[in-house]
C-alpha cells in the first residue's frame, strides 16, 4: 500500500518510494537522507500534533507534515 | 604551517576534537555576513605544529545554505594540506553522505571515526579496516571525548598530507557515470580548474554556482538529458545523484556496521527520556516548568518562594532588623546572600560582583583624592562605573548561558524546537526561534548570541530586530520606578499590573513587527524545519566551560571597547558644558548633555516628554540617551537631575533607590501626565538597547543590516509610545490610529496580491553565502598581510 509520510500513524513503518517537491527543501531531504529505498518509522508526533519524528537511517529526524507530504512511502506489514 | 581543515556533520564531535587537537589556543573568529564560526588553533604534540581549521558543521556540500558554501569554498579555494571528515560512527550512513563528496574533491583526506565507545556500548561492531580498504582513504578509530586515538589520527594525517590524492567517486555505476566522466576530462583541460571531478558532478547536478562558473559546460549536461530517462527520476541529475550516493553507502559501507539490536526495536535511555520530555501532554507543562526555573534560579530575589509569595506573607528579617551595621564592609558582604531574603545563585553573583565593584570604587576614588576633581570624576564616575555597570551584568548572562548550554548540549534544546514549532510558523518563523527570544527576557546580549542556532538568514534578521522587545532585566526598573509613580500620582490600578501590561505590549510589538516584516520586507517561504533530532546525553563540564569562556571573552572584549568608548562619551557630555568647564554631578544641568537634551526634546513632544513640558522637560530626552549606555542609567539620571533641579528650584528633595519619589517630583515640576510617563516607558522598552546589546546585534546581523536595524528600533518605539499618549490623552484618535492601521495592513494584502513573491530563495541564500564566502577570504587576505 501506498502512502504519504504525513498520513502516518505513530508507530508505523515504511520505505520510500518517492519524494516529490523541489528546490532547497528537497534537496534538504535528500541530504538527511531521505531517499528512495530507506526505512521509516514515524515515532511520534509534536504536542500539538505537528512538526513528525521519524527515525530514518539510524538517526532522529524532524520535519514537518508540510515536508512530509511529498515523501510517499511503501507501508510495510 | 600546515593546514589542515575539520570537516563534518553537524553534531559529530566535531568541536570536542577541534578543542582536544588545540587545546586553549582556540579562538573564535566570526566570518562576516554570515554567523558562522570558523574557528582556528594549533596541534602542537606533533612533530610539526599544524593550523587546524574547524569548518562549519555541514550535511552536505549543497549550494543552499551559507555553512555549506563557506566550507566548500574553503577546501576547494584555500587547499587546505589534509581534510580531517569527523564521522559518528553510530550514525554511519549519513555521515559517509558527507563523505562521498569530499572525496571527489582533489585533496589528501582522512577519516576519523569518532563516537567508537557509543558503538560498543550498544554491542555494536564496527570494522574500521574494512572501511579504510573500501573508501581508499586512512581510517582512524578515535574518541574525542577521552583524547583516545589523536595522536595516531594526526600522524597518519600529515603522513596523508605529503601526497596529493586525486579525487574518487562512488557514482562510477551510477546512470550518469559517463557524463560526469566527459564533464570531468573537459574541465581537467581547462586552465586553472582544480578538482575538476568534483565541479564535474556538482555540473550535472546543475548546482548553481557550478552553472554559473562553467557556463560552457552546461550544453554538455542539457545535452545528454535530452537522450536519457531514468524510470524513477526522469532527468533529475541532482535526485539521481543523491539517490546514487546513498545506494552505494547502504549496499558498500553499512556491511562494517554488525547491529546487534535493529533500529528503533530496543528502547535506550535516550528515548526513554524523550517519551517523557515530548509527551503529549505533559511536554508543554514541563517545558515551561523548565524555563521557569531557569529564570527563577537566575534573576529571583525570594529563592524557592521561602520568603512567601507576597509581600504580607514574608517572614525574613533584614540584617539591619538584626543589629548588624549595614555599612560594614562585612555585613555587605553577607547581605550579598541574604538581606531579609535569601536570593536566587544568579542574584547572589549579581550582588558579590557588585560588592567587588563598590570596592575598586571606593579604592580609585582614595587613590584620586589628590587628583583634581575632573580627574577623579573621570577615572572614578566616567571609566569605572561605565566598566562596572557592564560587568554587573556579566554574572547573570553567564549563569544564564551556563542553564542554555545544558539545555543545548543535553539535546532538549531541539525538542524544544520541536515541541514550539507548530506555534512558531504561524508568525512565519519556526520553533527555533523561541529560545532567543525568552532569553531576551533576561538580557538581550546571549540571546543575539543565540540566534545562531537559526540556518535561516531571514528568520536570524528578524528575530534579532524583536529581541529588544522582549523586556530585559534592566529595563525592569524604570519599570516599577515609573508604575510606582504613577501609583503614587494619580489613580491608576495597580503597578504589577502596569508591569505585566508593558512585558505584554513588549510581546504583541515582537509578534506583529515579525508578521509585519514577513509580509513586506522579508517575504518569503518559511523556513524549512528538516533537522536532526540529537540522542539526549550528559553535558560535559569541560565542553560547558569552554562555551562560557568562549562566550565570556567575547562580552569582555566589546566591554573593553565599544561599550567603554561610548560610556566615557556620555560622561564626558554630561560632565562638561559648552565652555569646557568640568561640572560636578549635581550640575549637570548646565552639561553639553542638558543642551543636546533640550535640542533633541521637541522630537519627543509627540511621546508626550516634549515641548508640552515647559520647565526641565529636558530631563527625559536626557535620560533616553544615558539609557543606551545601560538601561538602568534611566532611573539614575533622574536621580542625578532630581537633585540639580530640587537644589536650584529650593525645593526639599530625597532621592531613594528605586526612583519612585524621583518621578513622582518630575511629575510636580514638569507638569508630565500619566499617558505621557507609559508612553516614555514603552518607549524607553522598544527603542534601541544598550550599548553592549548593540555591538552585539551587529555582530550577529547579516553584514549591512544593522543600519536598517537601528532605525526600525527607533521607529517602532517612536511610533508605538505615540499611540499610547495619544489615545491615552485623547481617547477619540484611537479611531484614527485604527483606520490607519487598516489602511495599512489593506495596503500590504492587497500589494502583496499584485506582487506574488517569487520563489527565488536558493539563489539569494547562494549569493548571499558566496559574497559572505568571498568577503571572509578578502579579510583573511588582509589579516595575512598584516601578519607579514
Amino acid at each position: 500500500m501506498i502512502k504519504k509520510l504525513s498520513e502516518f500513524k505513530a508507530g508505523e513503518r515504511g520505505i520510500i518510494k518517492a519524494v516529490a517537491g523541489e528546490g532547497v527543501i528537497r534537496r534538504r531531504l535528500f541530504d538527511m537522507g531521505v531517499t528512495p529505498g530507506a526505512e521509516v518509522i514515524l515515532r511520534k508526533k509534536a504536542p500539538l500534533g505537528d512538526p513528525l519524528e521519524v527515525t530514518i537511517r539510524g538517526y532522529e529526524l524532524t520535519l514537518r507534515k508540510t515536508e512530509a507530504d511529498s515523501v510517499s512511502m511503501e507501508v510495510e506489514g | 604551517m600546515k593546514n589542515f581543515a575539520l570537516a563534518g556533520n553537524p553534531n559529530c564531535g566535531k568541536t570536542t576534537l577541534f578543542n582536544t587537537l588545540t587545546g586553549s589556543t582556540a579562538y573564535v573568529g566570526n566570518w562576516p555576513g554570515v554567523t558562522v564560526d570558523k574557528r582556528e588553533g594549533t596541534y602542537k604534540k606533533g612533530a610539526e605544529p599544524v593550523k587546524i581549521v574547524d569548518l562549519p558543521g555541514i550535511y552536505s556540500l549543497s549550494p543552499y545554505t551559507p555553512e555549506e558554501v563557506v566550507s566548500r569554498n574553503f577546501i576547494l579555494d584555500e587547499k587546505p594540506e589534509c581534510v580531517i571528515n569527523i564521522i559518528d560512527a553510530t550514525n554511519l550512513e549519513r555521515n559517509l553522505y558527507l563523505t562521498t563528496q569530499l572525496m571527489e574533491i582533489d585533496v589528501p583526506m582522512i577519516v576519523a571515526l569518532n563516537m567508537m565507545d557509543a558503538v560498543e556500548k550498544n554491542g555494536d561492531k564496527l570494522d574500521a579496516e574494512e572501511l579504510e580498504k573500501k573508501l581508499g582513504v586512512p581510517v582512524v578509530k578515535i574518541s574525542a571525548l577521552k583524547g583516545e586515538g589523536i595522536k595516531e589520527l594526526m600522524d597518519r594525517a600529515i603522513k596523508c598530507s605529503k601526497q596529493p590524492r586525486k579525487g574518487e567517486t562512488v557514482l562510477k555505476d551510477s546512470p550518469i557515470a559517463h557524463l560526469i566522466r566527459d564533464v570531468s576530462i573537459a574541465l581537467g583541460a581547462q586552465k586553472g580548474v582544480n578538482a575538476p571531478l568534483f565541479h564535474a558532478v556538482k555540473l550535472c547536478e546543475m548546482d548553481e554556482i557550478e552553472t554559473k562558473a562553467h557556463e560552457e559546460l552546461v550544453p554538455m549536461v542539457d545535452a545528454f538529458k535530452a537522450t536519457f530517462s531514468d524510470d524513477t527520476f526522469g532527468t533529475d541529475f541532482e535526485a539521481i545523484v543523491a539517490d546514487a550516493r546513498y545506494k552505494y553507502i547502504s549496499a558498500n559501507y553499512s556491511s562494517v556496521l554488525e547491529r546487534k539490536n535493529k533500529a528503533g526495536e530496543k528502547l535506550t535511555k535516550s528515548d526513554k527520556a524523550d517519551k517523557v520530555l515530548t509527551h503529549k501532554v505533559w511536554g508543554i507543562p514541563i517545558f515551561i516548568l523548565i524555563l521557569f526555573a531557569i529564570f527563577h534560579l537566575t534573576f529571583s530575589e525570594n529563592l524557592l518562594f521561602l520568603n512567601g509569595f507576597t509581600e504580607s506573607m514574608s517572614w525574613m528579617p533584614t540584617l539591619e532588623e538584626l543589629g548588624m551595621d549595614t555599612e560594614n564592609v562585612g555585613v555587605k558582604l553577607l547581605a550579598c546572600f541574604y538581606d531579609g531574603t535569601l536570593y536566587s545563585p544568579g542574584v547572589m553573583l549579581q550582588n558579590l560582583m557588585g560588592w567587588f565593584t563598590d570596592l575598586v570604587g571606593m579604592g580609585l576614588e582614595a587613590a584620586c583624592a589628590k587628583a583634581p576633581e575632573w580627574l577623579s570624576g573621570f577615572v572614578v564616575n566616567g571609566v569605572w562605573e561605565g566598566l562596572a555597570s557592564v560587568l554587573s551584568f556579566v554574572p547573570q548572562i553567564l549563569l544564564l548561558f551556563l542553564f542554555f548550554s545544558i539545555l543545548e548540549d543535553s539535546g532538549y534544546m531541539a525538542r524544544i524546537a520541536f515541541i514550539l514549532d507548530r506555534i512558531f510558523r504561524k508568525f512565519g518563523l519556526s520553533g527555533r526561534a523561541f529560545m532567543p527570544m525568552i532569553m531576551g527576557f533576561g538580557c538581550s546580549v546571549p540571546a543575539f548570541i543565540n540566534t545562531r542556532t537559526l540556518a535561516d538568514e531571514q528568520e536570524r534578521t528578524a528575530t534579532v530586530r524583536v529581541i529588544p522587545f522582549f523586556s530585559c532585566g534592566a529595563k525592569l526598573p524604570i519599570l516599577t520606578a515609573v508604575s510606582g509613580a504613577i501609583l503614587g500620582a494619580a489613580d491608576a490600578p495597580n503597578v504589577d499590573l502596569i508591569v505585566l501590561g508593558m512585558y505584554l505590549l513588549g510581546i504583541i510589538v515582537a509578534i506583529t513587527s515579525v508578521v509585519l516584516m514577513r509580509s513586506t520586507t522579508m517575504r518569503g517561504k518559511i523556513p524549512p524545519f528538516i533537522m536532526e533530532l540529537p540522542a539526549y546525553h550528559k553535558p560535559l563540564f569541560k565542553g560547558l566551560m569552554i562555551h562560557l569562556w568562549d562566550k565570556l571573552k567575547h562580552f569582555l572584549k566589546k566591554a573593553f571597547t565599544v561599550i567603554l568608548a561610548s560610556t566615557i562619551v556620555v560622561w564626558f557630555l554630561s560632565h562638561f558644558s559648552w565652555n569646557w568647564h568640568y561640572l560636578s554631578d549635581e550640575a549637570m544641568s548646565d552639561s553639553i548633555l542638558a543642551s543636546l537634551g533640550m535640542l533633541i526634546q521637541p522630537i519627543l513632544t509627540p511621546i508626550g516628554c516634549g515641548s508640552q513640558l515647559t520647565r526641565y522637560g529636558w530631563v527625559f530626552a536626557v535620560a533616553a540617551v544615558t539609557g543606551l549606555i545601560a538601561k538602568e542609567n534611566v532611573i539614575a539620571t533622574f536621580s542625578v537631575l532630581c537633585a540639580t533641579i530640587a537644589a536650584g528650584a529650593g525645593v526639599e528633595f530625597e532621592a531613594t533607590e528605586e526612583g519612585v519619589t524621583e518621578i513622582i517630583f518630575l511629575i510636580q515640576q514638569t507638569g508630565i501626565t500619566v499617558p505621557a510617563l507609559i508612553a516614555f516607558i514603552a518607549f524607553n522598552m522598544l527603542t534601541v538597547p544598550c550599548f553592549a546589546a548593540c555591538a552585539t546585534a551587529r555582530a550577529e546581523l547579516p553584514k549591512g543590516k544593522f543600519k536598517w536595524t537601528l532605525l526600525f528600533w527607533v521607529i517602532t518605539s517612536f511610533i508605538v509610545s505615540a499611540a499610547i499618549y495619544l489615545i491615552g490623552s485623547w481617547w477619540w484618535t484611537a479611531f484614527i490610529w485604527l483606520a490607519v492601521l487598516a489602511a495599512a495592513v489593506t495596503g500590504i494584502v492587497i500589494w502583496n496580491k499584485k506582487h506574488p513573491w517569487k520563489a527565488k530563495e536558493s539563489v539569494t541564500v547562494a549569493e548571499g553565502a558566496k559574497e559572505a564566502a568571498d568577503e571572509a577570504a578578502f579579510t583573511e587576505d588582509n589579516e595575512s598581510d598584516k601578519k607579514e
